[in-house]
Order: structure tokens, then sequence, then C-alpha cells
């Protein structure tokens, strides 16, 4: 890593977070001056632009790509169109311990001034939160579902290769043919679509001016700079920024500025979910490689800073400022940037390219947690790429999580996409499956599959709010059988679904017509050909993801009552609802019965994995096929961000002895402590859901750094990606454990039962060790990290 | 209803092995030993009958296990159960009414057909890592061979690689009947030296030793594995000496160093046996060191470790 970067990654990592109240202040003054003079794809259009008229600009010494989305880096925008914050909650995000941004009392003063008496009852989050039947907002408060929208934009976005090939003039142009073609007399749209499409004309605009000022700034710093290197680098800058965004990037830097003026006009115009990503960077930026490597103007050093800076760059930026159940389901300063490197190329053919390699290269030196940086492994991968891979993913800071290409592929043409769009496709967010700018994937929330059970054991009451919430389909005496508890529990699941896809009907117009983003529509396929938002249904793919969490919880709850009460008869239905309402507290004898005795998923057992396969596949043809408003269907992903913690807060114990208040289990990893049969198992087990009909599906899995130690170790490790891909597995990640995680094994052996450690030449359950020996171990593995 | 004959004892069957052989692997470990190393880190497969494990610092001293114990073996001292390990049966009452899981059994009867479906599950990991099947024990080679060839013809039927990890003390005709499915011998040497070699194992190495040279010659693929135990066997120039000589004219593969672990002493406490002599654990660059010893022997490929 050369000094440069060295010093741009340490700012990144120690700048305290903090609020931006300029996009606010800009954002507010445009509304005041333009809303009701105009259409509400213009009004958007123009803030924008007024925002990047005026907004401070920002140039750290030393870096070679330039923007910042708030006023210096690690200032986070807000959004008050969306979600006006109250003092309280910018005092609270200021206070609060982890996932803090610090505001000042002026700023706060300021805050309940200007923005607060304008936006309090003008806000999307004000309108979603009042539209809202009861029925959704019991289901809400008691932690059955989230929703994405209900503070942050749709999103899930990623770049294709339009902005490499084009600029921003070019876009221009085309939005003016558009418009010169619309035919008003056969197209009753046709206003409405022009009102969109002038919308993304002046979109153009305001990201041409954002890089003409940074030109400008670059200029003028370069002529009051003494130091020749720095005011040659800014000379660079000022010329990259004469060029991009208005023009196509002629060079690889340029392409590199060109991305993140991009990244910064889609996330400023709107806060989407996982802010926006460049996609198959490698593949979209690798002409301009090695065109500069042919003509002697890059070599792959710079090349590598370049990249660097970039990554400091996603670094900078965090996660907007959450708030309520929002914070809770997503409690983290990532933003979910995510770059998908390698897979496979439009034409079929293997993907890697050397930018594949560097991408690598600089993931692992600079170990920075965004943008989450990942693999796509396919068939043809080499095993070189992959093997290196495994090597950084086997440094144990999760990173880079592996993707299935052929999967993504099945997964996309399953929902309709053309092989051609689902070979451009991949990932993003988490493990979010969508054909990259084709696309408006959008998540709409979690879905709490455990807590429906708990419901359905309790007749539809719910401790939680101490209200009755759920269809009253009997009482645990009423259930003679297995067959009749889960066809209720069916039942109340398609209950809550049916209550939460309304309550996203209502939310997905409001979006349509009240947040349009003509910004982002200009670089996502077919809105400027079709004069449509992406909001509105602009994009040529229009999928809403209901993300299910807790398979693992819900699987080994029912195996429990089918074993226990209905095969065994150990205890009955009734003493184990009494059982979970005392946590447990009352019946050490059936809860020693439950952990010791039950068949749970993970172990590659069909008993339980028979049960995951019901569960999953009612809830994914339950979701799957629905309508949305923006022309598209509904389909299901398994991913929980953090939202398995919060959705455990809100349960009571459950049948598989998971206690109160605890977590859920994540994505369709088992339940902690449930798996014991080492990975393969576990692998296994996953892989009896049918990966292919949902839209993206999270594994973790857990070592030990001896485990995958040495060539052996990494081979054994691609070895397990390459089994789980081709038993059509989507995504995987290690957990590579460190001292901390051991100590905690160790005073919880029960949570860890998974956890294998190498001994000495061979390898062991942790939990099975004595305590000298864990003890050992835990010694020398700090040494390992040392 | 299984029937003895068609069982034997197994104590683990341990799935994403991967220090037992090539690749990810399934190892089987059976229960039965003929020697008696005194660092031996599977007591629990000593026995060829099933073992009762019973961990004292879990126990919580609730009672239920002496509730549960037909035999009377169980006592209460110091708030703690104490097991006497001569009058229990190993029928494992205690076991499933332990909440601390003090309490496990080691070693259950499994068929054939029980063991190759285990075996047959992680196919796709074994074809992905150039794995496969490990049998161990406990001593594999210690098995009925009306056991040992129907296990074997069916994982060969599988088309699964199969090593078999043994010590190399039984009769050769048993050690050739099982050639032909054996895809490598995981051939331990626990001493060259006949006389330490009884101290140590109870068992004298002159069959183990002629074993290995007619499986040699008999064209099997051997990888060697020589334990290193501080400060008793495999921890001197002078052993390693030994051991390249005894090795000349021996066609394998590579030859592994493993170092001692003390997991052992933990078990064998779990067990009821009396602790015995303390090994320590030969520090890296002792094994580096006599790696060189073998290499300056010719021997092309030594490792540290499974």
């Amino acid at each position: 890593m050369t000094d440069r970067v060295k010093r741009l990654r340490e700012i990144s990592t120690t700048a305290v977070p903090s609020i931006s109240m300029e996009r606010a202040k800009y954002f507010t003054e445009a509304y005041k001056m333009w809303e009701g003079s105009v259409s509400v794809p213009e009004m958007r259009a123009l803030a924008l632009r007024h925002f990047m008229e005026n907004r401070s600009l920002y140039i750290e010494r030393g870096e070679l790509i330039v923007g910042e989305k708030g006023d210096k880096p690690q200032a986070a925008p807000t959004f008050p169109e969306l979600c006006c914050h109250t003092v309280e909650d910018l005092q609270i995000m200021n206070d609060r311990e982890i996932i803090f941004f610090r505001n000042t009392e002026e700023q706060r003063e300021w805050h309940a001034k200007e923005i607060i008496p304008y936006w309090e009852n003008r806000s999307i989050r004000h309108r979603i939160l009042s539209v809202m039947t009861d029925e959704w907002r019991d289901a809400y408060a008691a932690g059955i579902f989230t929703e994405f929208m209900e503070q942050r934009g749709p999103g899930h976005t990623v770049c294709s290769d339009k902005i490499y090939n084009k600029g921003f003039a070019d876009y221009k142009k085309d939005i003016a043919d558009a418009i010169a073609a619309l035919d008003y007399q056969h197209d009753p749209e046709a206003y409405r679509r022009r009102e969109q499409l002038s919308a993304m004309s002046i979109a153009c605009d305001a990201i041409i001016t954002l890089g003409h000022r940074y030109e400008a700034l670059a200029r003028e710093l370069a002529e009051a700079e003494t130091d020749e290197s720095w005011k040659s680098d800014l000379l660079t800058i000022a010329d990259n920024c004469a060029v991009v965004p208005e023009h196509a990037p002629q060079t690889f830097h340029q392409a590199l500025q060109m991305y993140w003026f991009v990244h910064l006009c889609v996330t400023s115009e709107l806060n989407p979910w996982d802010a926006y990503s460049p996609g198959r960077l490698d593949q979209h930026v690798y002409p301009f490689y090695r065109r500069d490597v042919e003509r002697g103007a890059l070599d792959d050093d710079h090349a590598l800073e370049l990249l660097e800076c970039l990554w400091v760059k996603f670094n900078n930026q965090p996660a907007p400022p959450k708030v309520g159940v929002t914070l809770k389901e997503s409690g983290t300063y990532t933003d979910f940037a995510n770059i998908n490197t390698g897979g496979i190329t439009p034409d079929g053919e293997d993907g890697v390219n050397p930018v594949s390699y560097l991408i690598l290269d600089c993931m692992d030196e600079m170990k920075l947690l965004q943008p989450s940086s990942n693999v796509q492994i396919s068939r043809k991968t080499p095993n070189k790429f992959l093997m290196r891979a495994c090597e950084i993913a086997s440094k144990g800071w999760g990173q880079p999580a592996f993707y299935n290409t052929e999967a993504i592929i099945s997964e996309l043409m399953a929902a309709g996409k053309t092989l051609a769009d689902a070979r451009k496709g991949g990932t993003s967010g988490c493990v979010e499956t969508g054909a990259f700018g084709n696309e408006a994937y959008i998540l709409t929330g979690y879905f709490n599959i455990p807590k429906i059970l708990e419901l359905t054991l309790y007749n539809g009451y719910d401790h939680y709010t101490g209200k009755t919430i759920g269809l009253q389909l009997g009482n645990p005496e009423d259930f003679d059988s297995y067959e009749k508890l889960y066809d209720a529990f069916c039942r109340q699941m398609e209950h809550f679904i049916d209550i939460k896809l309304t309550g996203s009907a209502v939310i997905e117009r409001i979006y349509a017509d009240y947040m349009p983003v003509p910004f982002l529509s200009i670089i996502t396929n077919d809105c400027i050909a079709t004069g449509k938002d992406y909001n509105a249904g602009g994009a040529r793919y229009n999928t809403s993801y209901l993300q299910g969490v807790g398979i693992g919880t819900i699987t080994d709850s029912l195996s429990s009552i089918k074993r226990h009460v209905y095969d065994d008869h150990d205890f009955t239905l009734r003493e184990l609802v009494d059982a979970m309402e005392t946590n447990f507290e009352n019946a050490p004898d059936m809860f020693h019965t439950i952990r010791s005795s039950t068949p749970f998923y993970g172990n590659d057992d069909d008993y339980a994995d028979d049960i995951m396969k019901d569960v999953f596949n009612f809830y994914q043809k339950t979701v799957t096929g629905r309508p949305n408003v923006r022309g598209g269907q509904y389909r299901v992903n398994m991913l929980p961000t953090t939202c398995h913690v919060y959705f455990g807060e809100v349960m009571l114990a459950s049948p598989n002895g998971r206690l109160a208040a605890k977590p859920v289990s994540e994505g369709i990893s088992p339940d902690k402590g449930a798996d014991t049969h080492g990975p393969t198992a576990v692998i296994r087990s996953c892989a009896k859901m049918d990966h292919l009909r949902t839209g993206g599906t999270l594994l973790n899995q857990k070592f030990t750094p001896a485990v995958l130690a040495g060539k052996d170790g990494l081979s054994n490790l691609a070895a397990l990606i390459r089994s789980y891909f081709a038993m059509d597995g989507h995504h995987i990640q290690f957990n590579v454990i460190d001292r901390q995680t051991l100590l905690d094994a160790q005073a919880h052996p029960d949570e860890y039962r998974d956890l294998i450690v190498r001994v000495a030449g061979y390898s062991d359950h942790f939990r099975n060790l004595s305590r000298a020996l864990q003890d050992e171990i835990i010694e020398r593995t700090e040494q390992n990290f040392g | 209803m299984k029937t003895a004959a068609e069982t034997t004892n197994v104590f683990n069957i341990q799935r994403f092995s991967v220090h037992d052989g090539d690749g990810i692997r399934t190892t089987v470990f059976f229960s039965g030993c003929p020697l008696s190393c005194a660092w031996c880190h599977n007591p629990e497969g000593a026995a060829s009958s099933p073992s009762l494990l019973y961990s004292a610092e879990k126990c919580v001293g609730c009672g239920r296990c002496a509730a549960a114990c037909p035999n009377g073996a169980i006592s209460f001292y110091d708030g703690r159960a104490v097991e006497d390990f001569a009058a229990c049966t190993a029928c494992g009452k205690c076991v499933p009414v332990c909440h601390a899981d003090a309490r496990a059994i080691a070693g259950k009867p499994m068929t054939v057909d029980e063991i190759v479906k285990i075996c047959v599950a992680d196919r796709m990991f074994y074809e992905q890592s150039g794995g496969g099947v490990t049998l161990s024990g406990g001593e594999v080679m210690a098995q009925s061979l009306d056991f040992l060839l129907p296990l074997l013809q069916e994982l060969k039927r599988e088309d699964i690689d199969v090593n078999i990890d043994t010590s190399g003390y039984a009769p050769y005709e048993k050690i050739a009947a099982v050639l032909p499915y054996t895809d490598a011998f995981l051939y331990d040497i626990k001493s060259v030296d006949s006389e330490k070699h009884m101290k140590l194992t109870g068992v004298d190495n002159s069959l183990i030793l002629s074993n290995l040279r007619t499986l040699s010659d008999d064209g099997a693929r051997i990888i060697i594995r020589v334990p290193v135990i501080e400060p008793v066997a495999n921890c001197t120039d002078d052993d390693m000496d030994a051991l390249a000589q005894v090795l000349d004219g021996v066609c394998f593969e590579r030859l592994h160093l493993l170092p001692y672990h003390n997991t052992g002493i933990y078990k064998r406490k779990s067990l009821g046996w009396l602790s015995s002599q303390s090994f320590t654990t030969p520090s890296q660059e002792k094994l580096e060191a006599l790696r060189s010893k073998l290499l300056s022997h010719g021997i092309r490929d030594v490792r540290i470790g499974g």
C-alpha cells in the first residue's frame, strides 16, 4: 500500500461519523422555490441540481478520486422529505453508544427551526404511517415484519456498463430524442412521460455541474500548490473532471471517477437501500485498463492505487442515519455497496480478467468493511482465482463472500429475465439477485416466520404488544395432530403476508407518485425509452422482495413439536406452550429433552430438513408471483441483515428451546448450536432448500484460522464452495474465528456447538475439549493472529 | 433387529475430516485396539465394547444419573457424581437424563448399510476435493473381515476413495484381503525400536514392520505416519536415523510427523483410567529439525501434521 493510500485509509477509518445538514438545506430551499409550479419529477430533479450547484466541495490532499456525500468523510446527509427526524432523534443519534452520528446543538436548533416545520407533516414516512391500516400497525408493532421504505428509498440498484460508454451530455441528447418522439395523439401518458423525461434532463445537468465545479476547484488548488507532485495530481483530477461525467471516460482513472460521480448523485437524490453498487466493476473497467496499459500510461501498481482510492471513497460514506425499527433491522454503518468480481461475461465466457485480481489485491490490502467485496464463482472460474479469494477469506474478516454464478443466472431466468440480461446480473446488498442496470429489485421488509408459529400457539394473541392480532384458529388442545397445527400455522402466515403486501402496495404507489428518482432513471434501462420513472415501473424488470427470516428457528421449533408432542408424547402441546411462557424456567426436564434429543436443521437429517422444505416452499409459493404496483412481481429471499436479533427480541421462548428475546436464526444458517455434524452436513441441509426459486439466500460458516491453514486448508475450503455451488447453493461466507469468540465459546459452549478448532494434527469441536486445552488453543490462536 | 454379526461398534463418524488423508473425508472410528499406546489420543476406542465417558468437571450434582443407573455405579462426593467404572456396564441410561451433558457413551453398534449411508452423503465433497472415506479406530484391522469386506465392497461399489488408517498390527492375510479395496494405507510407525515399542504400546513391532515391507512389495499406496512424543518416541536424531534405516527399501508416498497432543489425557480421565506418564508436545523447531534429518536420508516428502 502506498503512503498516499495509507493516509487516506487512516482518515477514512478514524473520521468520526457525523450529520451533514447541507443536503436538507438545499433540498428544502428548492422545494420552497419550485414546488407547485413544476411537476413532481421536475421538482425532484431541480432539487438535486440546486444541491449540486451549491453544495460544498471537498478534496482531501493526496486523493485521486474526488467527491463526498456529505461535507467531509463520514458525514451523512439527511433526507427530510423521506424521514423528518425529530430533535430527539438527532439527540439519540448523537448520544447512542454504537452507530452514532455526532451532531451539534446548533445543528439541532437549525433543524428544529428550518426543517421540522416544513417537513414533519409532509415527509413520506409521515404519509406512510398515517395511511397504514390498524392491522398493519399492530403487526408492525409486534415485529411480524419490518418496512424497508418507511425511512429509506427503494433501492438495491446496481450499475451496468452504461455509464462507461456514454457521458451525461450524450444522455441529454437521448432524452431530447425521446421527448421529440412522444406521440401525444395516440399515447394518453405522453405528457406524463414528457415531465419525467424533462426531469431526467435536469438531472443530467445536476451531475454535469458537479463535475465542472470539481474541475474548477482542482485547478484553483493546483495553481496555489507548491508541492509539484500534488499539483500534478490536482491537474489530473481537473482534466478528468473536464471529461467525466459530461462525456464518456477515456482512461481507467476517468472510468473510476465517472462511477464515483454517479454513485454520489444516486445516493444524494434519495437514500436508496444499499446505496448504489458498481456491480461487475472488473468487467466494466477492463477495456480502459487494457487500453491504458497497452499505450504505456498505466501499470498494475498505479491501477491498484486508483482502485484503493475508490475503496476509500466507499468507506467514507456511512449508511444514512436510521431510527426505530429500521435501525434494528440494519444496525450498521455499512451501506452495502457491493462489488461483484469474477463470474462470466455477457457472452458466457469466464469473466476473470487482470482487473479481477487487482480487485482481490485491493480487498486484501484495504480490509475495509465498505465496499462489500464479493466474488462470483462460476464453473468456468479458474482455480487460481478461487484459491486467491479463499486465501483472503481465510484471513478471517469475512470478505470476500462467495456467490454462485450459475445459481444467479438460473434465479434470474426463473424470474423471466433473458439469458443476456441474466449473465450481466449478480448480487447486491447482502445476497439479493438482480439484473444489473435493467432491474428495480426492491426489498420491502423482513418477515418473522418463527413468530407466526408463536401467534398460532397462542390463538392469535401477541405477548409483546398484549393484543390479539392474529387469526384465532384454536387453542393448543384443539390441535390433535401435527398436520392440524401445521395447517393453522400456514393460514396464519398467509394472513400476515396479505397484510404486509397490502401495505407495500400503498407504499410503492406513494413512492411512484411522490418520490420519483429521475437521476437513477437515466442510468437504468429502459426508463428513457418508456419515459417512466425507476420508482414507477420504468425499469425493464420490476421485482419486489420479501425477506424470510428465521428458517432455522422455525424448522427446529416445528421439529421439536412433531417429535416430542406428536411422535413420542414426551409432553403435551399445552405443557409446551405454558413452558414457553415461563421461558422454560418451570420445565427444566422438558427443556433438556428438547435441546438434547430433537432433530435439528443443519445436521443433514431429513426429519428436520423436510420440515424446512415444507415451510420454505409454503412461504415461497405464498409470496412469489403476486403482482406489485410497478408491473412486476413479488419474490422471496432468505436473509436477515441484523433483523434476526430484533425479531428475537419481540418473541417469547420458542418450542426449540430458544429462550425469550434471544435472536432467531440468521439467513438460512442453522440456529446457534443446532448443528453438530460439521460443515458438510450444514451445507447438505441448506442445499435441500430450492435456492433457484429465491432471489438469494445467505449462509454463514464458522472456522478457526488453523482449519483453513496452508494450501491444503485453502483447497478444502475451495472444494466446500465448489460442492455447495454444484448443489445450487446461492451464497456462502466464512467466519474465521478470533480469540474473543473463542473466549465467548468457552463461556457459552451451548451456543457454539458447531465450532470446529484445529487442535494438533487433527480437528475437533471446541466444546469437546477440556478447559485446559481450550485455554491452550485460545493462547495459540492469539499467537497466530499476532 | 440388528444381530451382533451384522454390526460392529463405531465410536465416532467424523464428517469434514481434513487431516486423515487427502481432501475432505469422512473418518469412521471403529472400537477396539490391540495396542495400548501410552499416549493414546482416542482411549474411548480402546475397548471393542461401548464405554462410558464421564466428565466430572461438567457435573452439577443434580443426582438424576444415580437415580437412572440400574447398577448402582454412581455415588456422590463433594457435590459431584463419582463413577464406579468397574460396576458400570455402559448401558447408557444415565446419558439422556444428564442436564449438564457430562455423560456420553462411546461406541454404538452400526451395520454396513448405516455406515455407508453416512459416508455416501458427502460424495460431492469428496469429488470436489479429491477426498473420500478413511477407516480408522481403534484399530480398523482388528475388525472381523466378515464386516470389513462387505463394507469395503459397498464403498467401492459407490466408487468412493478409501483409506485405511492402521497400526499394521494384524495378520498379513487380513491386510492382503482388504488391499484390493484400499486406495491408500495411512500406516503408523510408533517406534522402530522393538523394545521401546513393546514398552510403549504393549505389543512387539516385528509383525508391523514385516507387514509394511510386504504391503510395499504388493504395490500398495502407503503414507507413513509417525507420532512425535516427547520424551519417549521419535524425538531424537537417532530415532530418525533408525526410522530411515527401517524405511529403506519400503516404497511409500510421503511421511507425516504427527506431534503429540494432550486431548487423550482428558478422555482417559473421563473413562476412569488412571493417569499415566506425561508427555509434551514437540516445538515447531524440533519438528523441523526431525524433518530435516529425514530429508537428509533421502526421504523426499516429509510433512508436519496430519
